[in-house]
């Protein structure tokens, strides 16, 4: 772990240990801080984090950007008449896609988090326990939230023109975080449990591929083959297509919005604790 | 000064920790007093590391018992974290992030606020010369940094008890020594430290007890005196002008000292291991020796004193050497620190101190 650097050389001050000394004295500790407090501050780590690495954001915006272009151009002819048409639908559609696509980097972060020292200082502190790993979700959030900002711009621009308005927006983006959030828990307990980077990237491809293109973000299902519409009918993530083009299309799908809900609660209830326990016994 | 007086820092009985088939700690009996520096000394691989783990609650235990103040470090894990700290090759800090964030975060998440947080920051990094590299990034830092802004993170809060495992390993000799100084400043405010080493010397330069522990189970326990006295006090290493006077020498050693005295390959050098019976300090018998000698016009050229190092613990101790892992073999003290004269000297890699005769 030798990180030798130009600093190597520099003539490092003295260590002063009467003003040490005197910072120790003070024994007094400040009152235990409460669990969303110390859950936002990690999420200011992770701010803190884009700050330092900012091609960390490559991926939700250059990702998102080119999902949007390939999927409108390649597909939009052959499937609606036109791009322009196509977009009407497909948008809200590949932001599902591509936002629940971005959450897998948080296994990763988790993973190489761990490998690295800091996590078992974390990990020592008394503090609420799952405050780390909702640090990262909430980071996350704003990743995703930069993510769904840029596609709908490029939306825009490509003609994609949203009936519900910016309430219908605000409310569509709104009930995707909440989703991706609670969606995030399997990559956390992946980013614990598997021992390298590169087993948690693949094992995450193999889940959120079929997931994501197993669902009506492209296509009506009514094409498919019957057992094929069994699995997309009930795939999470075709309630939560459905859920916000219904949104963003000014309406209030309410019975897709309570699967979304359903299913995110779900995932949290299932995947918290197993996170906890790897977390707790890593 | 600890609220915590009454009774002892950290006690453990029959601790077990095991990995698959390798039983890593294997019985381990603790009892560290409160407000001392105490060693845990062994090799690469000997346990220390699992243990301290065990005690800061970031393994569970898989028999035994721990407790830090009295406090289960399983059932009362969350208590244990409000008064332990921890800094080692494991726990640090985040490399991405600045030396002040880092410390700002991890004051906040100790319940901080915002400015005082800054502030308690702020002073850290001015007490261990860090102000100027306050604003970089660590992974830029060199390895005395690293573990300056690793210390100072473990004593935002100051603990009841830090746990330090092998804080200076891979240190250079003089960002060694000043490790040395903060962990006494820590000590000098009344917090208890568990100090792990592969160095003796480091050990011997701190702690007052010496717990040595190899492949997880505790070999030897007892102050720093009782530790040396049962391996022997060390050696000296002699060098004659005349190779013809050697074995006249070596007689006059083994029935001066009563000690073990071996020939060295250099037809000029001998090297006599001296007991540990008498009273007298390893320097008190070499000079004795020395005297001998030169009444007997044996001239020497050259004599140097060595205090066993850890491959001698461990060869006295477990009657086989260590697994060839002790590090880069840095276990020598040098003398003056042995008689007490000299804090903070010790070189760390020479193995002993050539004195011109």
């Amino acid at each position: 772990m030798s990180t030798v650097t130009g600093t190597e050389n520099q003539e490092l001050a003295p260590v002063s240990t009467e003003s040490l000394a005197a910072l120790l004295v003070a024994k007094e500790r400040p009152q235990r801080p409460s669990s969303p407090s110390t859950s936002l501050t990690f999420g200011w780590r992770a701010i803190l984090k884009i700050k330092h690495v900012p091609e960390q954001l490559f991926d939700v915006t250059a990702f998102p950007i080119m999902n949007l272009l390939m999927f409108t151009y390649l597909f939009g002819g052959a499937l609606a008449g036109s791009p322009q048409d196509y977009i009407q639908f497909v948008l809200p559609g590949i932001l599902v896609m591509s936002v629940v696509m971005i959450t897998m980097y948080t296994g990763v972060s988790v993973n190489v988090d761990i490998e690295k020292g800091v996590f078992d200082r974390f990990r020592s502190l008394p503090i609420w326990r799952p405050s780390a790993m909702v640090g990262y979700l909430l980071g996350d959030a704003l990743r995703y939230t930069i993510a769904s900002v840029v596609m709908l711009a490029m939306g825009l621009l490509l003609g994609y023109r949203a009936d519900g308005g910016f309430p219908g927006v605000v409310a569509g983006i709104a009930l995707l975080l909440v989703f991706s959030f609670a969606f995030s828990w399997i990559w956390t307990m992946f980013g614990l449990m598997l021992r390298t980077e590169k087993s948690v990237m693949s094992v995450s491809m193999m889940v959120i591929f079929p997931l994501t293109f197993l669902s009506n973000v492209f296509v009506d299902p009514r094409t498919m083959p019957g057992w094929l519409q069994a699995f997309v009918n009930n795939s999470p993530v075709t309630h939560l297509a459905s859920a916000v083009r219904g949104l963003m299309a000014g309406d209030w799908p309410a019975d897709e919005i309570a699967w979304t809900l359903g299913w995110a609660a779900l995932f949290v209830a299932v995947f918290g604790p197993v996170t906890m326990r790897l977390y707790n016994r890593k | 000064m600890s609220t915590q007086s009454s009774g002892p820092a950290i006690e453990t009985v029959g601790l077990v920790k095991t990995f698959g088939e390798t039983r890593a700690v294997d019985g381990v009996d603790l009892t560290v007093p409160a407000g001392t520096v105490y060693g845990v000394l062994g090799p690469n691989g000997a346990g220390k590391t699992t243990t301290v783990k065990m005690l800061a609650t970031l393994l569970r235990p898989d028999g035994g018992e721990a407790r830090v103040f009295g406090h289960d470090v399983v059932r009362d894990a969350d208590q244990v974290r409000g008064l332990v700290s921890l800094t080692g090759q494991y726990a640090s800090v985040d490399e991405d992030l600045t030396g002040t964030e880092n410390l700002v975060l991890l004051a906040r998440l100790l319940g901080h606020h915002k400015t005082t947080a800054r502030t308690r920051a702020a002073q850290l990094l001015e007490a261990f010369g860090l102000t100027e590299a306050a604003g970089k990034q660590v992974k830029h830092y060199s390895g005395g940094m690293r573990r300056r802004i690793d210390i100072a993170a473990s004593i935002l809060n100051t603990p009841d008890l830090l746990f330090l495992d092998e804080p200076t390993t891979g240190l250079d000799p003089r960002s060694r020594n000043q490790v040395w100084d903060i962990v006494r400043a820590v000590v000098a405010q009344g917090t208890t430290v568990l100090l792990t080493t592969q160095y003796l010397d480091e050990a011997d330069q701190l702690a007052s007890r010496i717990a040595v522990i190899d492949h997880g189970k505790v070999i030897a326990e007892g102050t720093k005196g009782e530790l040396k006295a049962s391996v022997g006090a060390g050696s000296v290493h002699l060098r004659l002008r005349d190779a013809d006077r050697r074995p006249e020498a070596e007689r006059l050693l083994r029935d001066l000292l009563h000690a073990e005295v071996q020939l060295e390959h250099d037809p000029v050098a001998l090297t006599a291991r001296l007991g540990a019976a008498t009273s007298d300090s390893a320097a008190e018998q070499a000079a004795r020796a020395l005297g001998e000698l030169a009444r007997d016009g044996i001239t020497v050229d050259n004599f140097s004193l060595g205090q066993p190092s850890l491959d001698e613990v461990f060869l006295a101790l477990t009657g086989r050497e260590t697994d060839g892992s002790a590090g880069d073999g840095g276990t020598g003290p040098d003398t003056d620190a042995d008689t007490g004269t000299g804090t903070g000297t010790g070189t760390g890699t020479g193995t002993k101190d050539e004195v011109a005769a």
